[in-house]
């Protein structure tokens, strides 16, 4: 079976880099190539690196609450790029302050999200998700 | 006496310069007017003849040239993303000295392939994707070059998995094909000394002969690489030194032209506060930026054109008198200052093309607000540290405001985000020796070490 390929970053002006550094860890464990482009991520890296290295994913982390600002538009980009279908993941602390996830996650998926992740998700989790959405369970 | 026979046939003047490996010493240096359409011989022969030959006549132990005549080393990049393998390939390029006439990226059109007729490069340089990433790029972009109406010399340095295949479909068109290792083997990661080679190496077995210059090989032993390539192989050697005698130091050379302003740093570039962190590609160690709307002849219009105000102000004169003056640069490229105000005008020149080409070479810093607090975010390299700047090319050497100049490396408080040096020492090339010192490294590079320590003289 083929390696698949994902782009991990914090995006916006996020340093948090403990938990990139972990999900890097978690992902490559599980059989993923991880091009990680680090803390501090612009939209344009995350699609140039996935341009550059046919990624089948986006793996976007916001860990800082300004996720609502610096996500939307990202699928629109990719659309513009020729990078339209790409698989988009999004997790963390999103948004300002303690709200409701169901909305929360609404909202990430009209931007063009496929999966939305809550605080303290367990990197497991989006691996398994993963799994499903690139059809590798099939394949073994 | 071991004579050491150094040539620079270049696009303008054929230079000449002798050494003596035993003495490590200049025996002399000449130069005339580069005969690129009679023979390339007859310049060479008459700029030699300035030089006093001893009774018993010249006796070389080895022949050697570097050459930047008839155009240079024309090259044309192709990459995917246009900041990644588009940028790697153009680094690639530079970095082995060719004068890039264009960069493409993405996947090349019917009008880039015209463009790339009109322009007719020597080599093309193919890259795109990474090791097992994007591979549709590099095999289109194969197929669209096999719609070129003639063969060219091609340098493939793209996602390995498919450069091969590449390879094969390129060949039913051109020749030769060179596979070289991916620019960008991993997002982020340059790696250009493969591609620099396979250049070198395509220069001396294919471009020298298609540009009438094999007719000096008879005389020499080989022209072994582009001056600006002999240049950046000198300013390596010079700032590393070579086992146990020690280099400068890092470093940067400032080479002001007639066409083109040539920047070459030999500097890591680091941060040189705490807490900043880097983006974008990395920087080579050994760092050449050219700037083709900066001369001091064939760009001047340009070169004023972008200065813009800031050169009347320099100057201090009215617009109608610059634009007076650039009108004769304009007429006679081969123009020596006449009067006091013209050589006030050639530095006026000379300054801003090196502040203009140095701002470009160097990296920036800025300042992202976070919701921590500031941080700062620096692109490109930090040469507010670099302790030596080393001045070449016409102007700098023949005109005697040189330090003037050089001063338009120095770092500008107005622009605080530019990386500029802030305390470096000048340095002049004043007998016009480096381009000679990095054909000598291939030979003697202790002695071309030594010598450029003699003759590179504190300004």
């Amino acid at each position: 079976m083929e390696q698949k390929t994902l782009v991990l970053g914090v995006i916006g002006s996020d340093v948090h880099a403990i938990g990139n550094r972990i999900l890097d860890y978690a992902f490559t464990q599980a059989g993923f190539k991880v091009i990680n482009i680090g803390v501090m991520a612009t939209q344009e890296e995350f699609i140039h690196a996935a341009i550059e290295t046919n990624a089948d994913v986006l793996l976007v982390s916001s860990l800082y609450g300004h996720g609502e600002l610096d996500c939307p538009g990202l699928r629109e980009k990719c659309q513009e790029t020729g990078i339209g279908n790409i698989l988009m993941y999004v997790g963390g602390n999103l948004v300002v302050g303690k709200q409701d996830f169901e909305s929360v996650k609404e909202r990430f998926l009209a931007m063009g999200f496929d999966r939305v992740y809550p605080p303290g998700t367990m990197p497991e989790t989006p691996i398994a998700d993963l799994r499903k959405d690139l059809g590798m369970d099939l394949e073994i | 006496m071991q004579a050491v026979l150094l040539i620079d046939f270049g696009s303008t003047y054929t230079k000449v310069t002798i050494v003596d490996l035993d003495s490590e010493e200049i025996i002399g240096t000449a130069r005339a007017g580069t005969t690129i359409e009679t023979n390339i011989m007859d310049g060479l022969k008459e700029a030699l003849a300035q030089i006093p030959e001893p009774v018993e006549g010249w006796n070389f132990t080895r022949k050697l040239a570097c050459s930047s005549a008839a155009g240079g080393l024309k090259m044309i990049a192709s990459g995917l993303v246009k900041e990644l393998t588009a940028e790697a390939a153009r680094r690639a390029a530079l970095g082995a000295g060719a004068r890039l006439l264009q960069v493409f990226s993405y996947e090349l059109t019917t009008q880039d392939i015209a463009s790339i007729i009109h322009a007719q490069p020597d080599i093309l340089l193919l890259a795109g994707g990474t090791d097992g990433g994007n591979k549709e790029v590099l095999l289109k972009n194969a197929e669209m070059l096999c719609g070129l109406p003639t063969s060219l010399p091609v340098v493939i340095a793209g996602n390995k998995v498919v450069s091969a295949q590449a390879a094969d479909i390129l060949r039913k068109r051109h020749d030769p094909v060179v596979v070289a290792d991916n620019v960008m083997p991993e997002l982020g990661v340059l790696a250009v000394e493969s591609a620099r080679l396979a250049i070198r190496d395509v220069f001396f077995t294919h471009i020298i002969k298609a540009k009438g210059l094999d007719k000096a090989e008879e005389f020499l032993e080989r022209i072994m690489m582009p001056t600006p390539a002999a240049v950046l192989s000198a300013a390596e050697l010079l700032a590393q030194g070579h086992g146990a005698e020690r280099g400068m130091g890092e470093l940067m050379i400032v080479d002001v032209g007639g066409a083109t302003t040539d920047v070459h740093s030999i500097a890591k570039g680091d941060p040189s506060k705490p807490s900043v962190m880097r983006r974008g590609l990395p920087e080579p160690f050994a760092k050449r930026t050219v700037e083709g709307d900066l001369g001091m002849r064939y760009s001047s219009e340009a070169l004023a054109e972008t200065a813009g105000s800031r050169l009347i102000d320099y100057l201090g004169w009215t617009e109608d008198k610059v634009e007076c003056q650039l009108g004769l640069c304009k007429e006679d490229p081969w123009r020596v200052p006449q009067t006091e105000e013209e050589v006030k005008f050639d530095v006026a020149m000379g300054r801003m093309a090196v502040s203009l080409a140095v701002d470009r070479h160097v990296g920036t810093i800025e300042v992202v607000y976070t919701p921590f607090g500031a941080t700062y975010v620096q692109h490109g390299k930090d040469l507010t540290q670099l302790p030596v700047v080393i001045g070449t090319g016409g102007v700098l050497l023949y005109n005697p405001g040189a330090s003037e100049i050089l001063r338009g490396v120095v770092f500008n408080p107005e622009e605080p985000t530019i990386l500029k040096p802030q305390k470096a020492e000048f340095y002049i090339d004043k007998e016009y020796i480096l381009a000679a010192m990095g054909l000598l490294r291939e030979v003697a590079p202790l002695v071309a070490l030594r010598i450029m320590k003699k003759y590179v003289v504190k300004l």
